[in-house]
């Protein structure tokens, strides 16, 4: 039976307006037709009302901590999934900081193969750049590619050593790999819980510097320059670092950064009531940091927004500042946290945003050919359908993740995911997930 | 006040008041038996993951002048050390009836953390390098005893007072800046820049704080001069190149005694380290009040404890 988005209006890669209004037909796991509202033959047809909706390609996260195997307290790659359509993603890199990490096919696969099983998004493992995330000798770059891995990382660690870094460069430079850095000079965020500045000084608290991410940002970038391998920057969170991607970019090297929802809505102040929900690394800025990570979005310097969505059970949240693990989720929120952050206050176009969250990251993640396509016949059916003026409040208690560990609960946010589409499945309907 | 976790939550009306009733707690102390049945039935319990005996020792006899209950819950023998979490520990010991946690955390914020799991005050009793207010408390109470002015609102203004070292890690200066400047004192910070905290604009924003670098510069125009606790571990971290040198830099030796106004204060929370921070032996100080600090301890937390369990005026002199 094929099925009806009805009545949305269509923005995708190729749109330069503020889209138009259509009909997206979908038989099997492609669209087969696209056409003026209302005129999609009706009959033996299932319609997904799209109506003061926007039709896009399905969002990709270049970020996302899944914690199976290892940590299934925490979420497994279903919840994870299922999170992550609910928030529109039809792709996600699930990072490698598993248990064992994801360092050889053995793992990947199995990352994979539970991600084909749940069925709610495409789970793309990353590679683990060292053993163990350990930082001491590689992880097998090209056994791991030959098994379609396209990304490596060691993130929640950066890769200190600078000579193993420029190794990694040159090794993975030919096998059309990007490696991505998690950037943090370990020896200046010792027992770091939040931003060094007059809030940390204030509460006591150990701080991590800025200058810890934009030293080894510069590394890279220099690094990058030396090898002319390509290079993304997860997570960016200061005003320097994006200032230190928008020049290399400026020069033409093969740099892309993402910034996350959290780090661009939330500042450090968020700390003062102590609640570990809010320690995440790297941590919560200024309102200085976050004006230069919407800047850097909007001048698209900053190419992707990525969750690093990173659930913790309830129990490891509930400890000492100095114990509870960093991290926060962030699939079901990264819309609507953008729209009310980026559109809401007249920054950015819904379509630009929808660059940051579909397109862009599916080019840097390597799925160019199946996710962030354009909405038209012939293409895999990799949609998502949302309202962006519906206002709603966030509530701990409801979301998919296994883990509540929600910086914005209670916030009222603009826009919800109503429908998703995965390979022609309605894997989400009316913002209930389907399985 | 249902929680005492903060200088900043207590405000200075809430200083004021606590002053007050410390002195009246002090006159309590003098008498030939200085216990009053104001917290009868109440159960205090020091929860303490941090080691500390003197101020572990004077919560727990304030809480028995006032004929309160005390428990003592340390660490070392505690399940904590089985994996027990903080929220289920304190859910536990809660469990059994507890009208008061006074707690000790080497982690910032967990006296905050730890109200959000009981129906019990909470007494900081120092958490990691953030607060440590009634040592802050029983600072302000002994400058004005020894001043002899009344506790009001601005009864510290014309006072200067130097607080000396390591304030990066210390919840001793952070309090007490905070409680002097909110009795209208003006306070000096002298530390080498490594040992300030990263960003002290919440402090000199106000204006009445200011950094020093030279604590000869200031030392003749201070009228208390607070030295803090050098601890030996800040070595490994690089923080001074040795401990020699932080003496002759920020130590109080003879030539700097002499150096003091006559009437001068000479503080120190204590534990003090000696022949670091403190190179002359406080007897030989004029000014001296360390001791004093130790007894007027008692009187300040049997204030904060009555204030917070909602005592009455009636039962202290009975």
């Amino acid at each position: 039976m094929r099925t009806v988005i009805s009545g949305g209006r269509v923005v995708d890669a190729t749109t330069t307006d503020d889209g138009r209004l259509a009909d997206v037909v979908i038989d099997g796991d492609r669209i087969v037709d696209v056409v003026a509202a209302g005129s999609a033959s009706s009959g033996d047809v299932r319609v997904l009302d799209a109506r003061g909706c926007v039709v896009s390609s399905g969002f990709v996260d270049l970020h996302t901590h899944l914690r199976e195997p290892g940590r299934e307290e925490s979420e497994t790659i279903e919840t994870g999934s299922r999170a992550a359509a609910l928030g529109g993603f039809t792709a996600i890199v699930a990072m490698p900081n598993t248990d064992p990490a994801q360092d050889s096919r053995i793992v990947v696969e199995f990352v994979r193969e539970q991600g084909r099983r749940a069925g709610l998004c495409d789970v793309h493992p990353s590679g683990c750049i060292t053993i163990g995330r350990a930082g001491e000798v590689l992880a097998p770059f090209a056994e791991l590619a030959a098994v379609g891995v396209r990304i490596f990382t060691d993130d929640g660690n950066g890769v200190q050593d600078p000579l193993l870094m420029r190794r990694a460069l040159e090794y993975g430079r030919d096998l059309g790999i990007t490696l991505a850095q998690h950037c943090e000079v370990a020896r200046l965020t010792h027992g770091a819980v939040m931003h060094e500045g007059a809030c940390c000084s204030r509460l006591g608290l150990p701080g991590w510097p800025a200058i810890a991410e934009e030293l080894m940002v510069h590394r890279d970038i220099e690094l990058c320059r030396l090898t002319g391998a390509r290079m993304h920057f997860l997570h960016l969170s200061t005003e320097r670092s994006v200032e230190l991607v928008r020049a290399a970019k400026a020069e033409g090297l093969p740099v892309t950064a993402e910034a996350t929802p959290h780090h661009i809505s939330l500042t450090d102040e968020m700390l003062s009531g102590f609640d570990p929900v809010f320690k995440v690394n790297p941590p919560l800025r200024t309102p200085a940091d976050i004006a230069a990570l919407k800047r850097g979005l909007a001048d698209g310097t900053i190419d992707a927004i990525a969750t690093d969505h990173a659930p913790h059970a309830d129990h490891l949240k509930e400890q000492t500042l100095d114990v509870a693990p960093p991290g926060m989720i962030g699939l079901e929120t990264a819309l609507s946290v953008a729209l009310t952050e980026l559109v809401d206050t007249g920054l950015m176009s819904v379509r630009s945003v929808l660059a940051a969250l579909s397109w862009n990251p599916a080019r840097i993640a390597g799925l160019e050919t199946v996710h962030g396509r354009p909405v038209a016949s012939g293409e895999l059916a990799n949609l998502v359908v949302f309202d962006p003026s519906v206002r709603w409040t966030v509530d701990r208690r409801d979301v998919a993740s296994k883990s509540g560990n929600t910086p914005f609960h209670g916030r009222e946010l603009s826009g919800r995911v109503r429908h998703t589409i995965l390979n022609g499945v309605a894997v989400v309907v009316d913002g209930t997930a389907t399985k | 006040m249902k929680h005492l976790r903060s200088i900043d939550e207590l405000g200075t009306d809430g200083i004021v008041r606590i002053l007050e009733l410390s002195a009246h707690m002090a006159e309590v102390n003098r008498r030939s038996v200085p216990k009053v049945p104001a917290l009868v039935g109440r159960t205090v319990v020091s929860l303490f993951f941090e080691d500390s005996t003197r101020t572990r020792i004077s919560f727990e006899t304030a809480a028995r002048r006032l004929s309160a209950d005390t428990m003592t819950f340390s660490v070392s023998t505690s399940s904590v050390n089985k994996g027990e979490s903080l929220r289920d520990t304190v859910e536990t010991v809660s469990a059994m009836g507890v009208a008061a946690f006074v707690v000790r955390h080497k982690t910032s914020g967990v006296p905050w953390q730890i109200s959000q799991w009981t129906d019990a005050s909470v007494i900081n009793a120092g958490d990691g390098w953030h607060q440590h207010p009634t040592q802050a408390l029983l600072d302000c109470h002994t400058i004005v005893t020894e001043r002899g002015v009344k506790p009001a609102p601005g009864c510290l203004a014309g006072l200067r007072i130097a607080i000396v070292g390591d304030v990066k890690h210390s919840r001793v200066a952070r309090s007490c800046t905070e409680a002097f400047t909110a009795l209208g004192a003006r306070v000096v910070i002298v530390a080498p820049a490594t040992l300030l905290p990263p960003d002290a604009s919440p402090w000199t924003n106000g204006g009445e704080v200011e950094i020093a670098g030279d604590l000869d510069a200031v030392l003749g125009d201070v009228d208390v001069l607070y030295m803090l606790r050098m601890q030996r571990e800040r070595m490994a971290e690089a923080l001074v190149p040795n401990l020699g040198e932080y003496s002759a830099r920020f130590g109080l030796d003879r030539r700097r005694v002499g150096s003091l106004k006559k009437d001068a204060l000479v503080m120190h929370p204590g534990p003090m380290n000696r022949g670091v921070e403190m190179v002359v032996d406080p007897s030989e100080v004029p000014g001296a009040v360390v001791t004093t600090q130790v007894t007027n301890g008692v009187a300040v937390r049997m204030a904060v404890l009555f204030d917070v369990l909602g005592g009455s005026e009636a039962e202290v002199n009975r």
